[in-house]
């Protein structure tokens, strides 16, 4: 299934979003944030959000901010 | 003694983490400035980039309050879930709300401002918004549930001081209950005590920190401004005037 990560497309097997996290590399430990079609979606809430194609994720991290 | 949604700061500084020249010199120049809140943000990262992950540690380890910010957002929508992410990931309910308007001088876009602070607030967001000094804009926050104001100085990062002090005067005269913060445009220490003497009750500085040659020295430098231009307020100074008042007692005075 094609979706778009972080504005990069991407071929991927998972079907949910805690599934594309892991197949991507991402540590369950790790702090990110994540949104999808510009929804944010609460890490309790990523095993049940079923991904699909054409789907916009965002990966987001902490940062240096003003 | 001034309360940001019911917590006093320790100290009125408010230090930006962008821009320092190594995480060792922002660790440094957050100490010396004795910040109050450290500002931080969100940034896509790949997965196995451990920048983010580096930050939040050094963040942490500073023991100081964090204000995620919303920077970059141009719509309501990316603010809000921007807000949400960022709460998620440093565990606060303080945001500091950006909406950006126009991207030359990164004004806010007020209208949006006020749409967006209300629908965080309603989500149990403890909102600071970036605002500009609009008294109607203002009065709009304050009813969208705002308690604390944070009008710009001038605009970010250009170290310009304080653009319209009128403007500035009479946001503090017409709401003389919020807590305000004066946040973006402050150059050099000056501007800043010169906020604190307007009776703002804290800064907000990042670039003129980060971008100095020494930043912890600098920090050092705000810091002291901060403490002085308060205590200016607090000291209730004299009234201006147009013509010269001799200070010297002209009785007594001989002729010669």
């Amino acid at each position: 299934m094609q979706i778009t990560v972080n504005g990069e497309r991407h071929d991927v097997q998972a079907t949910t979003l805690s599934a594309l996290l892991a197949e991507m590399g991402y540590d369950a430990t790790t702090r990110i944030a994540t949104a999808v079609d510009g929804c944010f979606v609460a890490a309790s809430k990523r095993p049940a959000l079923a991904l699909h194609a054409g789907a916009q994720v965002e990966i987001l991290a902490p940062m240096q901010g003003g | 003694m001034t309360l940001f949604y019911g917590t006093e700061l320790a100290s009125r500084l408010m230090l930006g983490t962008a821009q320092y020249p190594s995480p060792e010199i922002l660790a440094d120049a957050v100490r010396r400035a004795g910040a109050g809140v450290v500002t931080v943000s969100l940034r896509r990262e790949a997965a196995g980039a451990r920048a983010g992950q580096a930050f939040w540690e050094l963040i942490r380890g500073l023991d100081v309050p964090v204000l995620p910010n919303t920077a970059g957002c141009h719509t309501v929508r990316e603010a809000v879930t921007t807000a949400q992410m960022a709460r998620e990931v440093f565990g606060t309910d303080w945001i500091k709300l950006e909406v950006i308007g126009e991207s030359d001088t990164l004004q806010p876009d007020m209208f949006a401002l006020v749409e967006a602070a209300r629908i965080l607030t309603e989500d149990g967001f403890k909102v600071f918004p970036y605002m500009t000094e609009d008294l109607v804009g203002a009065e709009r926050l304050l009813r969208a549930g705002c308690e604390v104001l944070m009008p710009w100085g001038a605009p970010i990062g250009s170290g310009k001081g304080l653009n319209n002090l009128f403007g500035l005067r009479a946001l503090r005269a017409h709401f003389p209950d919020v807590p305000m913060v004066v946040d973006a445009g402050i150059g050099v220490p000056s501007h800043a005590a010169q906020a604190m003497e307007l009776g703002y009750d804290a800064v907000l500085i990042n670039t003129a920190v980060a971008k100095a040659g020494d930043p912890a020295e600098m920090a050092r430098a705000f810091a002291m401004a901060v403490e002085a231009g308060r205590m200016a307020y607090i000291a209730d100074p004299m009234e201006e005037r147009d013509m010269a008042v001799p200070s010297t007692p002209v009785i007594g005075q001989a002729v010669l």
